[in-house]
C-alpha cells in the first residue's frame, strides 16, 4: 500500500484513515505484548500451580478484549444496542453451558471413581 | 459523516461509501448471529476439552508429553499476523478503493493461514508418529483432534472464502455486493483468532502447566 494521499481524498478521510491503521497497529503490539507474557510465563517457570493457571486465564481475557476492540472494532459505547445485547447474552450462554458441562462432568467423575 | 457514525460491530464504511454503509447494517447484524452460533459451538467443544483433558487420558499419554509449545507460538504469530494483514485490507478497501491493493493484502493474509493450517497438520503427523498419540488413543486425545480440528477446517474454509472473494474482486471489482462480503470475511477471520487465543491458552499452555 502506498502511503501517499491520493488527490481526490479529503483531508478529513486521511485523517480517519491514520487513525484506523493505528488502531490495528496498537492492537497488534498489545497482542503481542500479551501473547509473548503468557508463553514467556510458561518456558521460564515464572509461576506455577494455580497461581501459573490463573495469570493465563487472565491474559488470555486481556486478549480476547483487544482484540475484540481493536481487531472487531466492537466499541460498547457507540455501538447499536442489539448488536451489544446479542454479544452479552451469548457469553451469558457461553458462561452457563461451558461451566455446566465442567461442573457436572466432574461431579460424575468423581462418583465414578472406584 | 465521520467514522463516528457507527451502524454494526466491525469496520464501518461511513464516511467514504454511505450507500455500502447503509446496507451493511442489517447484513452484518445477520453475520453477527452466525458468529456468535459458531462461538457456542467452540464453548461446547472447549467445555469437552476441559473435562476429558483432566479426566480423561486413560493410558494415552499426557497433554505435557505431546505438545510442541514452540510450534504452539509460530502458529500464534502467524494466526495474528494474518489477522493484522486483513485488518490492512480492509482499510485498503475502504479508503482507497483499490482492487490491487485489496488482492495483495489478501494473499498476505492467505499465505499466513495457510501456512498456519500446515504447521498444525505437521503437528498432528508429530503427534501420530513420533509420540504415539492418535486420536482414538484416549479421551483426552479425541477431544483435542475435534477441537483444533474444527478450528483449522474453519481457518481452511476462511482460505477458500478468500480465493473465491479474489476472484470477486478481479471480475466484478470492488462494487457494494463485494465489500459487504468481504466485510463479513474480515469478521469471520477476526473471530477465529480469538477462538485460537482460547486454544494456545487453554490447550496448550495449561497443558504443559498442570
Amino acid at each position: 500500500m502506498s502511503n501517499q494521499v491520493p488527490a481526490d481524498m479529503p483531508a478529513s478521510e486521511y485523517e480517519d484513515e491514520g487513525r484506523e491503521r493505528l488502531s490495528y497497529m496498537v492492537g497488534l503490539g498489545l497482542a503481542l505484548l500479551l501473547t509473548g507474557a503468557a508463553f514467556a510465563l510458561v518456558w521460564f517457570e515464572l509461576l506455577k500451580g494455580g497461581a501459573a493457571l490463573a495469570a493465563l486465564g487472565l491474559l488470555a481475557f486481556i486478549q480476547a478484549l483487544v482484540h475484540l476492540r481493536y481487531f472487531l472494532h466492537i466499541d460498547l459505547a457507540r455501538s447499536h444496542r442489539d448488536d451489544l445485547k446479542l454479544i452479552l447474552f451469548t457469553v451469558l450462554i457461553l458462561l452457563l453451558m461451558v461451566s455446566g458441562t465442567i461442573w457436572i462432568l466432574y461431579d460424575q467423575h468423581i462418583r465414578m471413581m472406584p | 459523516m465521520s467514522v463516528s457514525e457507527r451502524l454494526h460491530p466491525g469496520l464501518n464504511l461511513a464516511g467514504t461509501d454511505p450507500e455500502a454503509h447503509e446496507a451493511a447494517e442489517e447484513v452484518m447484524f445477520g453475520f453477527w448471529i452466525f458468529l456468535m452460533s459458531d462461538l457456542v459451538l467452540f464453548a461446547v467443544l472447549f467445555a469437552t476439552y476441559a473435562a476429558m483433558s483432566v479426566q480423561g487420558i486413560a493410558d494415552g499419554p499426557r497433554p505435557a508429553e505431546v505438545f510442541d509449545l514452540t510450534a504452539a507460538f509460530v502458529e500464534t504469530l502467524l494466526l495474528l499476523l494474518s489477522s493484522f494483514a486483513f485488518g490492512f485490507a480492509m482499510l485498503a478497501m475502504k479508503y482507497r478503493e483499490s482492487g490491487r491493493g485489496v488482492l495483495a493484502w489478501l494473499l498476505v493474509t492467505g499465505v499466513l493461514g495457510a501456512a498456519f493450517v500446515g504447521m498444525e497438520l505437521h503437528d498432528y503427523y508429530v503427534m501420530v508418529t513420533a509420540h504415539g498419540a492418535p486420536p482414538q488413543a484416549s479421551g483426552f486425545l479425541s477431544a483435542y483432534y475435534l477441537l483444533t480440528g474444527t478450528h483449522a477446517l474453519h481457518v481452511s474454509s476462511g482460505l477458500v472464502w478468500m480465493a473465491v472473494m479474489a476472484v470477486q474482486i478481479s471480475v466484478m471489482g470492488l462494487n457494494t455486493t463485494v465489500k459487504l462480503r468481504l466485510m463479513r470475511l474480515a469478521l469471520f477471520w477476526h473471530m477465529l483468532d480469538v477462538v485460537w487465543i482460547a486454544i494456545f491458552t487453554f490447550v496448550y499452555l495449561f497443558g504443559v502447566v498442570s
